[in-house]
């Protein structure tokens, strides 16, 4: 396993009708994988993610940037080295395995002739926390999720320098995503393995990985740990994406004080301009008889948990308390700000 | 793109013909009332088959798919058999068992049977693949069973339908040896004598480039009545089996309709191939002749087969891997070469290679050619349903792998391309071993095949002689039929 290093790398895509512009799919990304780490690339549908995923696998060729794993640029530096001489694990979409075999020949199928029926397979089998009697079943006598464990397994069977998973569990129900998702990141860390999970589901990226990138129209918005990215997320449109925070308009005040409709709250780091945008994520927003006035506008109740949207002089919030504490639609409850908030400076209206 | 150039001598030949014999000419040669007449025979019977195959064939499917007439899969099973007789034999059967039988009338009624099963079979399948959920959607909107049908499955159907309609079309127009032994004279037997008697160039290009254009009418139509809607199932899943409607008192007399059919399409011909074996005067069963003519049956046919298949990969390919305005333009232009008849294609590769490459004039491998050009596009339909099962992720996992693109074809695509590489070759295999009418025409001298023995003997009237070659032309379409209805299952 070695660490995936992207410097510059930008791709373009010829215009797909007359009057459009060329589209920059992957636009100047930089990005570091340490080795053995999972990365999860998060974005919403159409950002770039993966044709950033294809370009390391080299399906795709950057138009300019290099790629390199630990010092051996792949791609960027003279003729791009091919897919099959790269030694990355690629689990698509669905899985994708091959209809034609099954389960031990799909795992072996990358490895040297005389390892393809032998131990190996099982100790993947093992790995991916799949019985060894499966060796013998065909692809469509395997749920999805199991079908997904393979295609991991068949990544991971030959020693990959890189593991790619393209949004693996996407077509999972909900339930099946959870329980594969945590198995496919146990299994990565059992092997050691190098990760990068596309993915535009940002519970799913802030629960596997250990470093959440940011993509967004092709550009790389932050990279840093989960903790980092939901806490002091790079802009608020990050913040409404990865922690689902609404944003108030406030007023600096001395140091890290600040106003808003929510009262006096006190700011992560000294304002850096008067006029401020606070984002307050729902975690934040607490009931508290000592707060401002509120009128819940409507509840949804989890059971667990509930989320109310709010309205408070004149702004809208929303607000996740625990499930029993919750107030119903149309009552006014008192609400307060809980912990530090993240503020930047208002944008400059015309 | 070789591949479709050769496609495309036919209808270039046609087309340079016109321009060169020129338009008064052609005006003089078309405009006759000899061709008039035919005009009016083959589009009044085109369009009588097309309408009583589409009655028939939606009528049959519903029965059998959606009602509960007893014994529905062996129905379907004895539906699509006639499949397996080539209507030339169908007309021999009938003209063999009762002179009577000509004509309009005749030629309808032993056509009709004959091609039904090629509307049958698609509606069979799209009822199958129809989610019975939008059926029921339309019931609990308060819409009677019969309201649903007409506004829910009908308009379903209608792709598998036109296409169904469309083929009938296109096989009747190209139909020789039923129609001729009919004595029903129609553009493609009227093309056929005025070659055979005359070899009267002109006069033959003229009538073919009128058949062309019935042909091209007919395909254009089919494109414009079905529209760019598209009839996409929505959502996943498999699709549940709707309740089979109750036919209570009608049950036992439709059975009796649907077996009165059966007999008729799979009856009579049997019969008759059975009463001609068995007490055939002339039937002295020249053994020899016989497996001389199905040896070069089945080199011909193997050659054709294989050819074909070869020409049929890169055109499949360029379909499903590179999909663009050109690739769609290749893959098309083999699908307008095979609606032209196998006499226009025979007229022009007799004409061209006399033209061009005299050596090739009465040699197989013109006559492989022709078959390629004929029977392209259902292995070209086979070998693109193949690839689609092979997406290209399959070829980038491999790629990710280590395996490079050379065992990739060998380690993954081929394997699963296979079967329907197989199944395209046997289908062209079987459709070559029963084509008449380019066969007729393009054979080396001294080369006789079964279908050409067949129809030397029953031309002849000699009913007997001919039975032996009938029985092995059904015999050998058995397969081909089963596997087509095996690829109808497999469509979505």
């Amino acid at each position: 396993m070695s660490a995936l290093t992207m410097t510059g790398v930008s791709r373009s895509f010829p215009p797909t009708g007359s009057g459009q512009a060329a589209t920059r799919a992957v636009d100047d990304v930089t990005l570091h994988v340490p080795h053995g780490s999972l990365t999860a690339v998060l974005g919403p549908s159409g950002c770039g993610k993966t044709t950033l995923l294809r370009l390391i696998a080299g399906f795709l060729v950057p138009d300019s940037g290099t790629i390199a794993f630990d010092d051996r640029v792949v791609a960027g530096a003279g003729r791009p080295v091919p897919p099959q001489e790269r030694r990355v694990g690629y689990v698509p979409q669905e899985g994708a395995l091959f209809p034609h075999l099954d389960v031990a020949a799909n795992i072996g199928f990358g490895l040297p002739r005389g390892e393809r029926s032998g131990a190996r397979i099982d100790e993947m089998l093992d790995l991916v926390e799949l019985p060894r009697g499966f060796r013998g079943r065909a692809p469509h006598e395997l749920s999805g999720g199991q079908q997904q464990r393979v295609a991991l397994a068949r990544a991971l069977a030959p020693r990959p320098t890189v593991v790619l998973l393209d949004e693996p569990f996407s077509s999972l129900d909900a339930s099946l995503r959870e329980s594969t998702g945590r198995a496919v990141a146990r299994a990565l860390r059992a092997a050691r393995a190098t990760g990068l999970l596309v993915t535009h589901d940002q519970s799913e990226a802030l629960s596997l990985s250990d470093q959440v990138a940011v993509l967004r129209e092709g550009r790389l918005i932050q990279a840093g740990s989960p903790a980092d990215v939901y806490l002091a997320p790079h802009d608020p449109e990050l913040a409404r994406f990865v922690g689902g925070a609404t944003s108030l308009p406030g007023r600096a005040g001395e140091g890290r004080a600040a106003t808003c409709a929510l009262g006096a709250v006190t700011l992560t780091h000294p304002a850096s301009a008067d006029d401020l945008l606070l984002v307050i994520r729902p975690d934040q927003v607490v009931l508290d008889e000592a707060g401002v006035e509120a009128h819940v506008d409507e509840v949804s109740f989890y059971g667990h948990d509930a989320a109310i949207r709010l309205t408070v002089g004149g702004a809208a919030l929303v607000a996740r308390v625990t499930g029993p504490s919750a107030p119903a639609a149309g009552q006014t409850v008192r609400v307060g700000v809980r912990g530090a908030v993240h503020a930047y400076p208002a944008p400059v209206r015309d | 793109m070789f591949v479709a150039l050769l496609a495309l001598i036919p209808l270039v030949y046609v087309a340079t013909y016109t321009v060169i014999i020129g338009p008064a000419e052609i005006w003089d040669l078309v405009v006759r009332p000899r061709v008039l007449e035919l005009l009016r025979n083959t589009v009044t019977l085109a369009v009588a088959c097309m309408a009583a195959s589409t009655v028939l064939g939606v009528a049959l499917a519903f029965l059998v798919e959606r009602t509960d007439l007893p014994a529905p899969r062996l129905w379907h099973g004895l539906l699509v058999a006639p499949l397996a007789v080539p209507a030339f034999v169908n007309g021999y059967a009938w003209v063999s068992l009762d002179r009577s039988i000509n004509g309009f009338g005749g030629a309808w009624l032993v056509v009709t049977l004959s091609y039904y099963p090629l509307v049958y079979l698609p509606v069979v399948a799209a009822l199958r693949g129809l989610d019975p959920a939008l059926e029921e959607a339309s019931w609990s909107l308060g819409h009677t069973r019969r309201q649903t049908f007409s506004r829910v499955v009908l308009p379903q159907l209608r792709p598998a339908l036109l296409g169904g309609a469309l083929l009938v079309g296109l096989h009747l127009l190209a139909e020789f040896g039923a129609l001729s032994l009919l004595r029903f004279p129609t553009f493609t037997t009227a093309i056929y004598d005025q070659y055979g008697s005359t070899f009267n160039g002109s006069a033959a290009t003229a009538m073919a480039g009128v058949l062309v254009l019935l042909c091209l009418l007919l395909l254009l139509g089919e494109l414009r009545l079905r529209g760019s809607r598209r009839y996409a199932r929505v959502g996943h899943g498999a699709a549940r089996v709707s309740e089979r409607l109750a036919l209570r008192g009608w049950r036992w007399p439709l059975a009796l309709v649907v077996t009165t059919l059966v007999v008729l399409a799979l009856g009579v011909p049997t019969y008759a191939l059975l009463h001609w074996l068995a007490v055939g005067t002339s039937a002295e069963l020249p053994l020899g002749e016989l497996l001389s003519a199905t040896g070069s049956t089945v080199v011909l046919a193997g050659l054709g087969a294989l050819a074909t298949t070869l020409a049929a990969l890169p055109v499949a390919w360029l379909a499903v891997r590179h999909r663009g305005r050109l690739t769609t333009l290749v893959e098309r232009s083999t699908y307008v070469a095979n609606a032209l008849p196998g006499i226009v294609v025979g007229l022009a590769l007799v004409v061209a290679s006399l033209r061009l490459v005299p050596v090739v004039y009465q040699t197989a491998l013109l006559l492989v050619v022709a078959y390629v050009i004929l029977f392209l596009p259902r292995a070209v339909v086979s070998v693109r349903s193949g690839l689609e099962q092979a997406p290209v992720v399959l070829d980038h996992v491999a790629h990710s792998l280590g395996t490079g693109s050379l065992a990739t074809a060998r380690r993954v695509t081929l394997p699963l391309i296979a079967p329907s590489l197989g199944a395209g070759a046997a289908l062209v295999f079987l459709a070559v071993a029963t084509e008449l009418t380019a066969t007729l025409m393009l054979s080396p001298i001294g080369t006789s095949t079964l279908a050409t023995e067949f129809w030397s003997a029953s031309s002849e009237l000699r009913y007997g002689a001919a039975a032996p070659y009938a029985l092995l032309l059904v015999l050998i379409s058995v397969p081909a039929t089963v596997l087509l209805m095996r690829q109808e299952r497999l469509q979505p």
